[in-house]
C-alpha cells in the first residue's frame, strides 16, 4: 500500500519541478536580451550553413563574413571581445523560428528585409548591412546570354524558404513563361543538382550566385546573366519588443559603416582619438556619452572599429579578396557612388 | 521515527480500508498531470506567441500562396491559396506512399519467399539483398538514387527513347498523355467488371464447395476485364487518345519535352528508395510468417495431393497471413511517415511545399506545424484501421 503512496509523492514531485523549472523560465523572459547576454558572456547569433563571403567556417570551425562581422561587432560593443560569439549554423527554414524562439538573438544570414516579415513573424529588421538583388546563372554554353533568351519549359533549381522562390515565380508570370521550380531544403543540394543538369538555371541572390559558382566543377563554364529582377536588402534581424537590444545591434551595424566614412579604421582608431573633428572623436569614444545612451561602455565603438575594423575592411577581406564580387557597386558609400548611408552616430 | 511510523500506518490503515480509492488515485493523478501539461504548454505558447507580437489563427490558408509548385495531381498555379498548396502536397504524399507501398509489397512477398529459397543462390542474393538495404540509413539511399539517377541519366537531347512514346532523360520520364471522351463511361464499365469477378469467384467457390467442380475462374474473369472495356469503345463512345511528349529546343543546348505527362526524377528516386528500403524489412516479415506456419501442415497437405503452388497458396499462406499483417502494417506505417524525407530531394511533398515554403512564407510555425502533425497521424490511422480491418477478416473464425 505504501507503494501507491510513494507513486503519488513522486508524481507531485516531479509535477513540482516541472513547474519550478517553468517560472524560471518565465522570469527569465521577462529580462531584456542585453541583460542575458552580459550574463552568458556571450552573442547568440545565427548564420548561414556556409555562404563564402558572408557566413562561412573554416576547417576549425572559425567563422567569417560580413554576416559574421556583424555580429562580431555586437559582442565587440556589449561585451568588449569580438570573439565571444556562439554561432549558430541554420537553414532558410529554420532561421525566424530559432529567432523568435530564443535560441539566438541576433539572425546575421543574409535574411531579406521585407514588409510580411518585419510585420508578421515578431521580428525586427534593424538595417541592411548588403544590397543585393536576384539573379540568374546558366551555363556558358546554353547560349542564353540574358533573361530575354528564356523560353516556357525551363527547369529552375532553387533553395526553400527564401524571397527567391516568390521573386521567380513573380517574374516569369509576368513574362509568360512556364517553368518547372525545383526547391531544395540546402544550398549544397541546389548546386550539386544544377551541376547535373537537373536544372537550366539556377536563381538566388546575385552574391548567393558568385559564391556559389565558386564552388563548382567548372566554375568557367557558367554565367551570372546582367539582368536583377528583385531588391534584396539584407540585414540583421532582432526579436521584436526589446528595443534596446534592437538599438544595439543597429548602432553596431551603423558604426561600421560611419568609421569608413570618416577614414577611422582598425589600425588607425587609437591614432584618432587625439583628432581635431569631434565627430571622430565620438566615434572612437573620446568625446560625447553615445554609449550611455544604449546602456554601454563609452568605447563601444572604439572596440568595435578596433577589433572587427569598419564596413569597407570587412567588405574587403570576406568579399572582395575572396573574389566573389570584387566591385562594391551599390555597397559603397554615399559619397562614393553607393547607397550606403547611415544615420549620424551622434 | 515513532511518530513517523505511527503516521505512516494510520495513512496505510487509511488507504487499505479503502481499495477503491487506493485503486483509482494514482490513475486521476497521472490523468490530471498529464492534462495539466499540455494546458501549460499551450498556455506557455500563447503567453510567449503574445509577448512576441505573434497571432494565433488559420485565416492564412485562404490566403494566395504565391509560389509554384513543381508536381501537381490537381490543378494549382501560384495565385491558388495555401489551403490549396495543402492539398497538392497531401496529394503527392499519399501518391508517393501508394507507389512506395505497391512495389515495397511485392518486393518484399518475392524476397522473403526467396529467402526461404531450397536454391542457394537465390536464398543467397536475398539475404544478402536484406542486409544491404535495411542497413543502411533511408536518406543516405535517398541522395544515393537521386544524385546516382541525376548522374546516369542523358540530357533531354540524347533521352533513352522507349518505341518515340516515352522519354527517360535528366528531368524525368515523359509519357503520353490520355485524352478520353467520355470517360465516365468507361469507369462504370469497369466498375460493372469487378462487381461481376467478385460474384463469379463466390459463385465458383460455392460451386465447388458443394459439388467438387472447379470452375476456370482465372481465365473467365481475366477475359471478362478485358474484354468488356473495349466493347465501349466500340458501342459506348468512348475514345481515346494520346498528347505525345515532343523534344523542344529552349536555347543552343537547353532542350525539353513539352506535353504528356512528365514524372519527375525526384518522385522516381523518393518511391524506388522507400520500396527497396521497406521491402528488406516486409521480406523479414513474410519470412516470419511462413516459417511460422507448422512443417506438418505443408506434408499434410503434400499427402492429399496438392501441388507445391496449391500448398502455398491454399495451406501456407492464409495461416502465414496471420503472423505476417500486424509487423507489416508497421511498416506501411513507416514508409508513409519516411516519405517526408522527400523534403530533401526536392519533391514537393507536404512537408517541402505546407510544412517549408508555406510555412516560411507566412511565418505561421505553430499552426502549420500542428497541421502537419494532425495530417500524419490521420494517414496513419487510416492505414492501421485498414489493416487492421484486413487483419480481423483473415483472422480464424471460430465457430
Amino acid at each position: 500500500m505504501y507503494k501507491y503512496i510513494k507513486q503519488s509523492i513522486s508524481l507531485l514531485a516531479v509535477f513540482t519541478v516541472l513547474f519550478a523549472f517553468a517560472n524560471e523560465a518565465m522570469a527569465a523572459k521577462k529580462s531584456k536580451t542585453l541583460k542575458n547576454t552580459q550574463k552568458k558572456g556571450w552573442v547568440r547569433c545565427g548564420v548561414s550553413q556556409g555562404l563564402p563571403g558572408f557566413s562561412n567556417a573554416d576547417a576549425s570551425g572559425n567563422w567569417t563574413g560580413v554576416d559574421v562581422d556583424v555580429c562580431r561587432a555586437v559582442a565587440a560593443a556589449v561585451l568588449g571581445d569580438a570573439n565571444k560569439v556562439k554561432f549558430t549554423p541554420l537553414s532558410a527554414k529554420e532561421r525566424f523560428t530559432a529567432l523568435t524562439s530564443g535560441e539566438i538573438d541576433i539572425l546575421s544570414r543574409n535574411t531579406t528585409w521585407t514588409l510580411s516579415r518585419d510585420a508578421d513573424i515578431g521580428l525586427t529588421f534593424v538595417g541592411v548591412n548588403f544590397y543585393d538583388g536576384q539573379g540568374f546563372m546558366v551555363r556558358k554554353n546554353s547560349g542564353i546570354k540574358s533573361t530575354n533568351d528564356f523560353k516556357s519549359g525551363l527547369s529552375a533549381c532553387v533553395n526553400i524558404g527564401t524571397t527567391t522562390e516568390l521573386n521567380m515565380r513573380d517574374f516569369f508570370t509576368s513574362k509568360g513563361i512556364s517553368y518547372e521550380p525545383v526547391v531544395f531544403e540546402k544550398a549544397d543540394e541546389v548546386v550539386a543538382a544544377y551541376d547535373s543538369g537537373r536544372c537550366d538555371t539556377y536563381t538566388t541572390d546575385k552574391s548567393g550566385l558568385a559564391a556559389q559558382r565558386t564552388k563548382m566543377q567548372n566554375p568557367d563554364d557558367h554565367i551570372v546573366l546582367p539582368e536583377t529582377i528583385s531588391k534584396e536588402p539584407l540585414g540583421p534581424v532582432v526579436r521584436q519588443g526589446d528595443s534596446v537590444w534592437e538599438d544595439i545591434v543597429r548602432w553596431s551595424l551603423n558604426v561600421m559603416i560611419e568609421a569608413e566614412e570618416y577614414g577611422i579604421d582598425s589600425q588607425n582608431a587609437s591614432a584618432m582619438k587625439t583628432s581635431e573633428n569631434p565627430q571622430i572623436k565620438r566615434l572612437v569614444g573620446a568625446e560625447g556619452e553615445l554609449g550611455a545612451a544604449l546602456g554601454l561602455d563609452n568605447d563601444w565603438s572604439y572596440n568595435i572599429i578596433t577589433q572587427v575594423g569598419n564596413y569597407g575592411e570587412s567588405y574587403k577581406r570576406n568579399i572582395a579578396d575572396t573574389g566573389i564580387l570584387p566591385d562594391r557597386g551599390p555597397n559603397n558609400l554615399w559619397t562614393k557612388g553607393g547607397i550606403l548611408y547611415v544615420a549620424p552616430a551622434r | 521515527m515513532n511518530l513517523i511510523s505511527t503516521f505512516n500506518k494510520s495513512i496505510g490503515n487509511f488507504f487499505s480500508s479503502r481499495p477503491k480509492f487506493r485503486y483509482y488515485l494514482p490513475q486521476i493523478l497521472t490523468a490530471l498531470g498529464i492534462v495539466f501539461i499540455f494546458a501549460y504548454f499551450a498556455y506557455n505558447a500563447q503567453v510567449n506567441m503574445e509577448n512576441r507580437g505573434i497571432d494565433f489563427g488559420l485565416r492564412f490558408l485562404g490566403e494566395e500562396a504565391s509560389f509554384d509548385i513543381q508536381f501537381s495531381l490537381i490543378e494549382y498555379s501560384g495565385a491558388s491559396s495555401y489551403a490549396k498548396a495543402y492539398l497538392v502536397g497531401l496529394l503527392n504524399t499519399i501518391l508517393v506512399a501508394c507507389i512506395g507501398i505497391f512495389f515495397a509489397t511485392i518486393l518484399g512477398v518475392i524476397i522473403g519467399i526467396s529467402r526461404l529459397s531450397s536454391n542457394y543462390l537465390i536464398a543467397k542474393v536475398a539475404e544478402w539483398y536484406i542486409e544491404i538495404f535495411r542497413n543502411i540509413p533511408l536518406l543516405l539511399q535517398l541522395f544515393f538514387w537521386y544524385f546516382a539517377a541525376l548522374r546516369a541519366l542523358p540530357l533531354p537531347k540524347e533521352a533513352i527513347n522507349f518505341f518515340d512514346v516515352a522519354y527517360l532523360s535528366v528531368k524525368g520520364l515523359y509519357v503520353p498523355k490520355f485524352i478520353w471522351t467520355n470517360f465516365s463511361v468507361f469507369l462504370y464499365s469497369i466498375i460493372a467488371v469487378i462487381v461481376a469477378v467478385v460474384f463469379i469467384f463466390k459463385y465458383a467457390k460455392k460451386q465447388q464447395e458443394q459439388t467438387g467442380k472447379q470452375i476456370p475462374v482465372f481465365s473467365i474473369s481475366t477475359s471478362l476485364i478485358v474484354l468488356f472495356p473495349l466493347l465501349t469503345f466500340l458501342i459506348g463512345g468512348v475514345s481515346l487518345t494520346f498528347e505525345y511528349p515532343e523534344l523542344k529546343q529552349l536555347s543552343q543546348t537547353i532542350f525539353n519535352y513539352i506535353g504528356g505527362v512528365a514524372i519527375i526524377p525526384e518522385l522516381m528516386a523518393l518511391a524506388a528508395a522507400l520500396s527497396l528500403y521497406t521491402a528488406t524489412f516486409i521480406a523479414e516479415c513474410v519470412r516470419a510468417g511462413i516459417t511460422g506456419v507448422g512443417k506438418g501442415q505443408k506434408e499434410a497437405a503434400a499427402s492429399i495431393g496438392l501441388t507445391p503452388g496449391q500448398i502455398l497458396r491454399l495451406v501456407v499462406m492464409p495461416q502465414a497471413l496471420r503472423i505476417i499483417i500486424p509487423p507489416t502494417t508497421n511498416q506501411y506505417l513507416n514508409l508513409t511517415k519516411n516519405s517526408s524525407l522527400a523534403a530533401a530531394i526536392a519533391y514537393p511533398d507536404i512537408v517541402l511545399v505546407f510544412a517549408g515554403t508555406a510555412m516560411m512564407q507566412t511565418g505561421r510555425a505553430i499552426e502549420i506545424v500542428s497541421i502537419t502533425m494532425l495530417t500524419y497521424l490521420s494517414l496513419s490511422i487510416v492505414i492501421s484501421i485498414f489493416m487492421n480491418w484486413y487483419n480481423k477478416k483473415i483472422a480464424i473464425k471460430e465457430k
